[in-house]
Formats: structure tokens, C-alpha cells, sequence
């Protein structure tokens, strides 16, 4: 054998081997805790991604520099899964198997999610989804900080449908998030007494909605309910104000505000429309104040909004935090049995508990409308319970549950 | 009658905005034979260029029409010069390389600009037909779109400039021999195209949510159209453009968007079957 | 010692590292490393690094196909996603209606090597050129991408597998052992099973090349016209071709869900199809090893990336593939073996050197390196060198 030869096809394991070999892998010193992150930073959802990075970021803060947990200084490792499936994957094992975290904060499409839970179920990894979602998820392993359908479309219709008329027109994202939740909505406006004209739906990447606005005008509703997610429908709200509409018929979202878009819109194109959330920046109590204090301090007094997702993310991992706190140790069942024992958290948004038969949260939730590319809170509604989740979820009877339980309607 | 009106308006947009996507790339592919796939990132370029002009106070139609086709126009020079220069002749290597731009783009723009970023407004109001009403901006780049296609035929034909483009293009050598500098010609050309995809970008601003990715919506588009449309630039560009943007208007009134892309997609495969060389390939033979 | 007139046959031509990668032995090498792997790495690796290893491997397979038909026949599919996807899909569904897995493995091969031949023969019986190729199939995978992406509705299902739109298909059973249901395939087993797909793969394609369809198959890549008159059927090798790389991808499709356990739309995405692109180019073009060094790399590469967060990864990767075309346009393994090349031709011109061979040798010896086709020349957008 020649030396060439030699040479040309060991170029192939050098690929693979040296893969493994490079020392990029973290390793936990024994005074250390892993914290694992999986949130896109890039692609096309960052714009939800990078505030719940950043609220990760301070709440390890904040909790290593009041002496870290269980005498132990907590380690952050953040993952860019580029919005890309296959690496939310492999990030996932990465973190349950290479890293060895003890908790997994991170997915935001609910894609993501129902990519990550069977891996962290089956590598025996804590996991927060701690964004809003269209409600059902059954997993002991998972515990759902984000607000459900019934807690926030539940208060938003009704209010809604009383201010502005009864007929109503739903556009939504085209995936299983934008499917189930107009499911709710419709379920919602016809409990109130109103008609739901049409429900149209959209792929995430749809930029042109000329047709569907001239269709929504033929159909003359009271008002339109926005399910649309993400960079491309913001187009959506530019071109229904371009052709005038704003003024004439009003929008209430339940995805509105997520990605900032009432800072990129101009408050012409947005004000008016309302939203429901569990956190607003605008939240009066003294831990909203602190909260806002550090959080500009941190990242600067000009960063644009804290998301609904970013606060999710804040208050998920406080909650985690106390929980292994009160279970003393890091092992996960009784890091989960500490967790359905009842924690609840002063958190900036008010009260938040867990649910332990749902692994949900029991929250406040707040009406608010855009206004001059700020968000004024309307009405408030204190500890809203996770009722969609807990008509099909019962963990505490069926611990063996591992599904997303799809809501009949 | 009034949905009529309105449908129409509608579809003559379509194919507007695919005329003003697609000019760039009909300009790059159509004379130099590149396949710029930076070509929506080039777009986005104009998009923010046009936003950051507006919010320094700059008069919006001033941003759209003059500031973002010359700062694309002088990027676009820049990046002839750097990359595409040394790849000419190897398509696929511009392929690859024009790929890695486009990605390396909306890394620095995401550097840079972060992800939320204020955008501008439709300028001008609307109007009603009947009981709809329309945005006045789409009349607006429906008027661009024709201005455009006339003007960009008008001087590859009649004006020495474009002359001694296409004549460039065709013979390097004879036009050496006689004087001219081809490499000042491929840099021109290529920021003639850069600048027209930063017009576009600056054109749908108003209309689009503006982020960093934005670009990857419109390159698959571009890039059919430009094919689709055959050796011939304008008329070729223009061919395309009313083909596939009526498919898709119609077929999405009549449905979905959903299906109306794939209209598009599946009128694009059918026609490439009938017509291999395009549509200029075989009508309107000859022309520009 | 040799006179003036004579070649120095030992001296390696421009061509020898071609002559040894086709011959038996760079074949045997290859697969004497790969049972290595094999055998090695699931005693050598952890459970995440196994893991790890297989999706690389699993793309590998997607690599090669491409790396085959564009490498060797000449064939630029923008599309081979839609084949990899509909493998992923193909199992998908058909494991969740029907629980055994041996017949959605086969399914998965074969559907997308039956989608092949209807697209191929719509592309090769009607004389297409390569670049209007290149857009039918990108346009093909960008309709599969909207079509599947728009089935997230409840009523979109087949059978009893709901298609799930943007979601995807979570949750897809794993491989069984024919006929045992209960006796799923497990991370080792599925590495094993992806690495024995992968040298299996390699062996097919390289003993048909060897063969005289493979030969043919490259002639029409290399010039189809004489191949006409030589009265060979180009048009039908060319689809055969396109065919058994559909199957291969297919293949990959299949074992990409059970790695996952998941198949989502987004194998369809325009960004997919770019990716393996990227992979063979980067990997070098004309071989079959070459995909897989790529597709490693890159994978690799995107992962680290997205483990810190100073830099922006579409800024890293942007400018990695710049570079890398505008330095290394053949690709990491030809580029490696012109190195090698260059090197010990450089030490064996020192001995002649040394030996006292007159210089009239020497330097046609390094005139016929120059002659290489990638040579720096100047060239117009048209194509047409100008020195």
C-alpha cells in the first residue's frame, strides 16, 4: 500500500472519529449544576428565541449570586437549534446524554416540543416547555409553564366579542398550535352567543394576503381573531392596514406581541388591538418593578419588550429552582415530587402555582390592548386554572401518562 | 363586478411583485450567466436600507426609489470584485458561493440589526372599490413594475450603455480589442442587478415583515421566474412573471394560498416540459 | 535511469490519483475501514456519541446517493430532499397503519424510486439541460414541502397516521425484527444497521461502476452525444441512475425517522436540499467518499455552532463556504489527494534531482502539472478561458 492511498481513505475516519474526540463537551465539576437551554437564536423564530435566552440567563443569574442552589453554583449551556427539527433533536441527547444536565428549559413551536419530550422521557431528563401553548400535554417528566387556551382565549373572546359585535372572523397559522386554538376560539365565541364567519389558515412562510383580506372584507365581520405566528404573517397586519382596515374592523391575537411585533408595526397599523397574556410589562406590584430593574440593568435600559415567552421561561426555571430546593437533592422523581407538592413562586406576573394533577400552572391572567407600541393592561383575572388540560389529564390517578392528549371540542 | 375589479388589481400585483423580484436575477442570470443566490439576501439589504433611510428622516420615496438600489448597487460592486469575479464560468461554484453570501448576509444583519426591528408603513392611503377597499401601494408597484420592464428594455437597446453591455457579454475579447474594459462592464452589470434587487427589497418594505430571513421567501420565485423565462431578459422576465402570477392570484382566490403556490410551482414544471428553453425561447425569439 | 525521450512512468501523473480511486484497491481499503468502524465504535462510544454518530451516518447515505448521480452521472438534482422525504414519510405512515416495520422499510425504498421514475422520465425523455433540471426538481421538493406543510387539519390523514402539517409525525415506532413486533431496534442496533447500510451502499455503487452500466453511466455524464452514436440509450441509463439514487435516498429517509422517532416537512425545505449540496461539493464531486468526509464535516461543524453563542452560526457557515469555494473549489478529499500528489512528486523530483536525470525531464514533469484542468486562468462569465 502506498502512501497516498493511506492517506486518501483514512481522511474518512479522521471524519468520524475526530468528531467525537474534540473536547467541545461540558463537563460538570462536582460544586456545579447543568442547566440546559434549547432555544432558537437563529432562523426564523428567533424573534421568540433570543428574550428567553436572555431571561435564562438572568434568572441563573440572579440565583448563583444568592449563593446558587443546594450550595452549588448553577452552570447555564445554551443550544442554537437554528429552528432546524433535526438539531432540537440532537441538542436534546446532547444535553440528556453528553452534558447530562438536570433540567431542559427550551422548545418553542410546539413542533419542537413533541420532538424533545420523548427524548428527555427516555433519557430520564427533567423538562420545561415554558411557552404558551394549545394545551393537552400528559407527561410526568413535563411540566407546561406557558398559558393554555382556556385560560387566555377563555377571557379574551368574551371580552372582546362584548366590545366590539358578535360576528367573527378567525385567521390562523397553519399548524397544530393555529388548528387546535381556533378550534377554541370557535368553541368560545359560540358559547357567547356569536358566529364564527370563516376560519382561514395560513403556512408559516405565507407573505401575500391579499385574497384573504379581500375575503375577509366580502364576509363583513365584527372583528377578526389572529392565530398567525412568526416573521412572515407580520405581513399580514402591514397589508391589512395598508388597505385601510384598521380603522374599520378591529383584530384581537392570541399570538399578537409574542415577537415585539407592536414595536416593528407602527402604532397606526396596531393600536386597538387586544391581547391576553400572563405577564405585561406593565404588571403594577413591587416584584414587576425589581424584576425590571435588573432585567435593564442586565441587558440594557433600550431592549425592546419582555415577551410573554421570555417571563414564561423566567418563571419556569424559579420554579424548577424551588422545587429542587425543596427536595434537597437533584434526582429527578423527587425533584418532581417536590414539584407537584405544591410550589408556587412570587413571580413579576403575580402568583404562580403548579398544578400537580396537569403539571400545568395556575396563573393570572391580564386583557390588554396595543397602544402606542406599549401594551395597557384592561383587566386582570386572578389564578386562572389549566381547565383544558385538566378535562383530559389526570397525573396524579395515571402517572404513567406520556401523551399530548388532542382536546375534543 | 366590484370582486372583479378587485381580483384583478390583485392579479396584475402578483405579477408586478414577480417582475420586480425576479428583475435582478434576470438581469445577473440573463447577461452574466450567474445564478446569484444571494439574490433575496440582496433584497433584504434594500428592505433595511430603506428602513434605517426612513428613520433618519429621509422622505420615504426618497429611501425607496434612490437610497437602497445605490447602497445594494454599491454593495453588489464590492462583492463582484471580492468573489463572484474569481467564479466566472464555474456555475456551480457561484452557486455555492453566492449560497454561503447569502447566509453569511443574514448573519451580519442579525449581528447588527438584531431581530426586532422597527419597520415603515404603507405610504399613501387607500381607496375603495365598492365595498372593498384597496391599498393605493399596490398601484404603486404595479406603475414601478411597468416603468421598470420599459425602461431596463429601453436601455439595453437603444442607449450605448446598454450597447456595450450586451456587446460585452456576447464577445469579451472584440469588445477588448476595441477598447472597452470588460471587467468594469461585469462589475456595472452585476450592480445594475444588485441595485434592482435592493429596489425591490426597498419596494416591499412597507409590506412585508422586514427581519433577516426575509430573503428566503422570495429567491425560490426569482429563480423560477428567471428560468422560466428564457434567453430573452425583459421579455422573458415579463412573460413569466404574467404566466406564473396569474396562476397564482387566480388559484389562490380560488382557494387557498396554500394551493395557490403549489398552482405556481406545478405551472412552472409544466410549462419547463413543454417549453425546455423557456418561454422566449420558443415566442418572442429574438427579442431582448 | 532514463533517457530524455522516455516518460518516467513512475513519476504520478495528473490522473493517477483517478486511476487508483477507481481501482479495487481504494474499493477494498475503503470497506476493510468501514467494518473497522463497525465493529469498533459501538464498544468504543458512548450512548449520546452513538447517537450522535448514527444521524451522521444516516446523512451520509443521503450524501452519497447525490454525490452518485451528480458525481458520476452528471445528474444536478436540487431535489433529492423530495426522495429522502418521502422515505421518511413512506415509513411514517405506513409503520403506524400496519405495526410491522418490515414491510414500511421496503416501501420507503421503493416509493421514492417509483416518484424517481415517473419525475425521470418526464426530465430525460424530454431532453432537458442541466440547469432547467436543476429548477424541475427544486420546484418539485419546494410543491411535496407546501403540500405536506399545509396538512395540519385533523381530516388530513392516511389511513390511521394523521400527516400533522408542520408538526410532523412524532412518535414513529422503531424498526422490528421481521415478523417479531416487540423486538425494536435499539441505538446500537440502529448504528449498525445505518453503518452496514452505508458500506453496503458503497459496495453497490462502486462494483457497478466498475461495471459496464456504471461505465456508461459516467460516459453520458462525460459526453452524451458520442454516447448516442456509439448507440447506447443514454436517456435510459440516465434514468436508471436517477432511480437508484431516489432509492438510496429513500433508504437514508427511512432511518433518519427512526433515528428521530419523528418526520416533519422541513426534510422537504429548500434548506435541506441545499444542505446536501453543500455536503458533496464540500466533500469533492466525482467521488463517493468525498460526500460523507463533507457531510460529517458540515453536520459537525453546525452542531458545534450552535453550542456558544458569540458568533452568529449563519455568519460562521456563510463564510466557511465562501472561502472554502473561493481556496479549496474541489472539494476536501481530491484536494487532499492533490496535496499528497503534489508532495511526493515534489520529494521524487529532489531525488531525480539528486540522481543527476537531466533537467529536460524535470521540467516537462512540471509542465504537466501545470496542465491540470483547475488551473487559475483567466475566464469570462461565458465560460470561454482567455490567458
Amino acid at each position: 500500500m502506498d502512501r497516498r492511498s493511506f492517506i486518501k481513505t483514512s481522511a474518512l475516519s479522521l471524519a468520524t472519529t475526530a468528531a467525537y474526540g474534540l473536547p467541545l463537551a461540558a463537563s460538570a465539576a462536582d460544586d456545579e449544576i447543568l442547566v440546559g437551554g434549547i432555544t432558537d437564536l437563529s432562523g426564523g423564530l428567533d424573534i421568540y428565541g433570543k428574550p428567553m435566552a436572555d431571561c435564562l440567563t438572568l434568572a441563573v443569574e440572579e440565583w448563583n449570586a444568592q449563593g446558587g442552589l443546594l450550595g452549588k453554583k448553577l452552570k447555564l449551556l445554551t443550544y442554537d437549534p437554528q429552528s432546524s427539527m433535526q438539531l432540537y433533536t440532537q441538542f436534546a441527547q446532547q444535553a440528556a446524554l453528553k452534558d447530562k444536565v438536570a433540567v431542559v428549559h427550551g422548545g418553542i413551536t410546539s413542533a419542537s416540543r413533541e420532538v424533545m419530550r420523548p427524548v428527555l422521557d427516555r433519557y430520564r431528563t427533567l423538562y420545561f416547555y415554558n411557552t404558551q401553548y394549545e394545551g393537552g400535554v400528559c407527561d410526568r417528566n413535563t411540566f407546561c409553564t406557558g398559558v393554555t387556551p382556556a385560560q387566555t382565549v377563555a377571557k379574551l373572546v368574551p371580552y372582546a366579542m362584548k366590545k366590539w359585535g358578535k360576528k367573527v372572523y378567525v385567521v390562523a397559522a397553519d399548524y397544530n398550535y393555529g388548528q387546535i386554538t381556533s378550534q377554541w376560539v370557535k368553541k368560545f365565541v359560540q358559547a357567547n352567543g356569536g358566529t364564527v364567519a370563516s376560519i382561514d389558515f395560513f403556512p408559516l412562510d405565507v407573505t401575500n394576503f391579499g385574497p384573504a383580506i379581500s375575503k375577509i372584507e366580502a364576509a363583513k365581520p365584527d372583528m377578526v381573531v389572529s392565530a398567525l405566528v412568526g416573521g412572515a404573517h407580520m405581513s399580514f397586519y402591514r397589508q391589512w392596514a395598508a388597505a385601510g382596515l384598521h380603522t374599520k374592523i378591529p383584530i384581537a391575537s392570541t399570538t399578537f406581541a409574542v415577537g415585539n411585533e407592536q414595536i416593528v408595526l407602527s402604532p397606526v397599523e396596531c393600536d386597538g388591538f387586544l391581547v391576553s397574556y400572563n405577564y405585561f410589562e406593565g404588571i403594577d406590584n413591587p416584584v414587576n418593578t425589581a424584576f425590571k430593574d435588573r432585567f435593564h440593568k442586565r441587558f440594557g435600559a433600550d431592549y425592546p419588550n419582555i415577551t410573554e415567552l421570555a417571563m414564561g421561561t423566567y418563571q419556569g426555571f424559579y420554579l424548577w429552582a424551588q422545587g429542587v430546593k425543596k427536595a434537597g437533592t437533584l434526582d429527578r422523581m423527587k425533584v418532581i415530587e417536590a414539584l407537584e407538592s405544591g410550589i408556587s413562586i412570587d413571580a413579576p406576573s403575580g402568583k404562580v402555582s403548579i398544578d400537580a394533577a396537569t403539571h400545568h400552572c395556575v396563573l393570572n391572567v391580564s386583557i390588554a390592548e396595543v397602544r402606542n407600541k406599549k401594551l395597557d393592561i384592561v383587566e386582570t383575572f386572578r389564578a386562572q386554572p389549566p381547565s383544558d388540560t385538566s378535562a383530559v389529564c389526570n397525573l396524579i390517578k395515571n402517572p404513567r401518562d406520556n401523551q399530548q392528549y388532542v382536546i375534543k371540542l | 363586478m366590484d370582486l372583479a375589479a378587485v381580483i384583478l388589481i390583485q392579479v396584475l400585483y402578483a405579477i408586478a411583485s414577480l417582475i420586480v423580484i425576479s428583475s435582478g436575477l434576470a438581469v445577473i442570470f440573463g447577461m452574466m450567466k450567474v445564478i446569484n443566490l444571494a439574490h433575496g439576501e440582496f433584497m433584504m439589504l434594500g428592505a433595511y436600507a430603506t428602513i434605517e433611510a426612513i428613520r433618519v428622516g429621509i422622505n420615504p420615496w426618497v429611501a425607496i426609489f434612490v437610497v437602497s438600489p445605490l447602497a445594494v448597487g454599491v454593495i453588489g460592486v464590492l462583492l463582484e470584485r471580492v468573489i463572484i469575479r474569481r467564479l466566472y464560468g464555474r456555475m456551480i461554484d457561484t452557486m455555492l458561493a453566492t449560497w454561503g453570501l447569502s447566509l453569511l448576509l443574514i448573519g451580519i444583519v442579525t449581528s447588527i440589526a438584531g431581530n426586532t426591528t422597527a419597520g415603515v408603513s404603507a405610504p399613501l392611503g387607500n381607496f375603495t372599490i365598492g365595498a372593498y377597499s384597496v391599498s393605493s401601494y399596490t398601484l404603486v408597484i404595479i406603475g414601478v413594475s411597468v416603468i421598470l420592464a420599459f425602461a431596463l428594455r429601453w436601455i439595453l437597446l437603444h442607449t450605448s450603455l446598454g450597447l456595450i453591455a450586451r456587446g460585452t457579454m456576447q464577445n469579451p475579447q472584440m469588445a477588448d480589442a476595441l477598447g472597452i474594459n470588460p471587467s468594469v462592464v461585469y462589475s456595472a452589470t452585476f450592480a445594475a442587478g444588485a441595485a434592482l434587487s435592493g429596489l425591490a427589497g426597498g419596494l416591499l418594505a412597507p409590506l412585508t415583515g422586514v427581519v433577516p430571513t426575509m430573503g428566503g421567501a422570495f429567491i425560490a420565485k426569482a429563480f423560477i421566474t428567471v428560468i422560466g423565462g428564457g434567453p430573452a431578459i425583459v421579455m422573458g422576465l415579463v412573460s413569466a412573471s404574467t404566466l406564473f402570477g396569474a396562476i397564482n392570484q387566480i388559484a389562490t382566490f380560488a382557494s387557498t394560498p396554500v394551493f395557490g403556490e403549489v398552482a405556481l410551482l406545478a405551472g412552472a414544471i409544466i410549462m419547463l416540459r413543454l417549453l425546455p428553453q423557456g418561454i422566449t425561447g420558443r415566442f418572442f425569439k429574438g427579442s431582448l | 535511469m532514463n533517457t530524455p525521450e522516455q516518460p518516467d512512468q513512475t513519476v504520478p501523473g495528473p490522473d493517477a490519483l483517478q486511476r487508483f480511486a477507481r481501482s479495487w484497491a481504494s474499493a477494498v481499503l475503503t470497506l476493510a475501514l468501514g467494518v473497522v468502524l463497525l465493529i469498533l465504535l459501538p464498544r468504543v462510544l458512548d450512548d449520546f456519541a452513538l447517537v450522535q454518530a448514527t444521524v451522521y451516518v444516516v446523512m451520509s447515505i443521503l450524501a452519497v446517493s447525490l454525490g452518485f448521480i451528480w458525481g458520476f452521472g452528471g445528474i444536478l438534482c436540487f431535489g433529492q430532499s423530495a426522495f429522502f422525504g418521502l422515505g421518511a414519510y413512506a415509513y411514517a405512515i405506513a409503520v403506524t397503519n400496519l405495526g410491522d416495520s418490515t414491510l414500511p422499510f421496503l416501501l420507503a425504498i421503493v416509493l421514492p424510486a417509483a416518484f424517481a421514475g415517473v419525475l425521470g422520465y418526464l426530465i430525460f425523455y424530454g431532453r432537458l439541460s442541466d440547469v432547467y433540471m436543476g429548477v424541475i426538481t427544486l420546484t418539485v421538493t419546494l410543491i411535496l414541502f407546501n403540500l405536506i406543510n399545509s396538512t395540519a387539519g385533523p381530516e388530513w390523514k392516511i389511513g390511521v397516521a394523521p400527516l400533522g402539517g408542520f408538526n410532523g409525525i412524532p412518535g414513529i415506532a422503531p424498526l422490528n425484527m421481521p415478523g417479531n413486533v416487540d423486538d425494536v431496534i435499539g441505538p446500537r442496533g440502529l448504528f449498525e444497521l445505518s453503518l452496514g447500510a452505508l458500506l453496503l451502499v458503497y459496495l453497490l455503487l462502486r462494483t457497478l461502476l466498475a461495471a459496464k452500466p456504471g461505465r456508461v453511466i459516467v460516459a453520458s455524464k462525460e459526453n452524451e452525444q458520442r454516447l448516442l452514436l456509439l448507440g447506447y440509450d443514454a436517456r435510459a441509463y440516465k434514468l436508471s441512475a436517477f432511480v437508484l439514487g431516489a432509492a438510496i435516498a429513500g433508504l437514508a429517509g427511512c432511518l433518519f425517522a427512526n433515528w428521530g422517532a419523528f418526520t416533519s416537512p422541513t426534510v422537504f425545505s429548500l434548506a435541506q436540499s441545499a444542505q446536501i449540496i453543500i455536503w458533496v461539493i464540500v466533500g469533492g464531486l466525482g467521488t463517493l467518499v468525498g460526500p460523507v468526509v463533507g457531510c460529517v464535516a458540515i453536520q459537525w461543524l453546525t452542531s458545534q455552532i450552535g453550542t456558544q453563542q458569540t458568533i452568529n452560526s449563519n455568519l460562521v457557515l456563510g463564510a466557511i463556504l465562501v472561502v472554502f469555494v473561493l481556496m479549496v473549489p474541489r472539494g476536501i478529499v481530491p484536494s487532499i489527494g492533490s496535496i499528497c500528489a503534489l508532495l511526493t512528486r515534489r520529494s521524487r523530483r529532489k531525488a531525480y534531482a539528486r540522481s543527476n536525470i537531466n533537467a529536460e525531464v524535470s521540467s516537462r514533469a512540471a509542465q504537466d502539472e501545470h496542465d491540470t484542468p483547475d488551473d487559475k486562468a483567466k475566464v469570462d462569465p461565458h465560460g470561454e478561458t482567455v490567458r
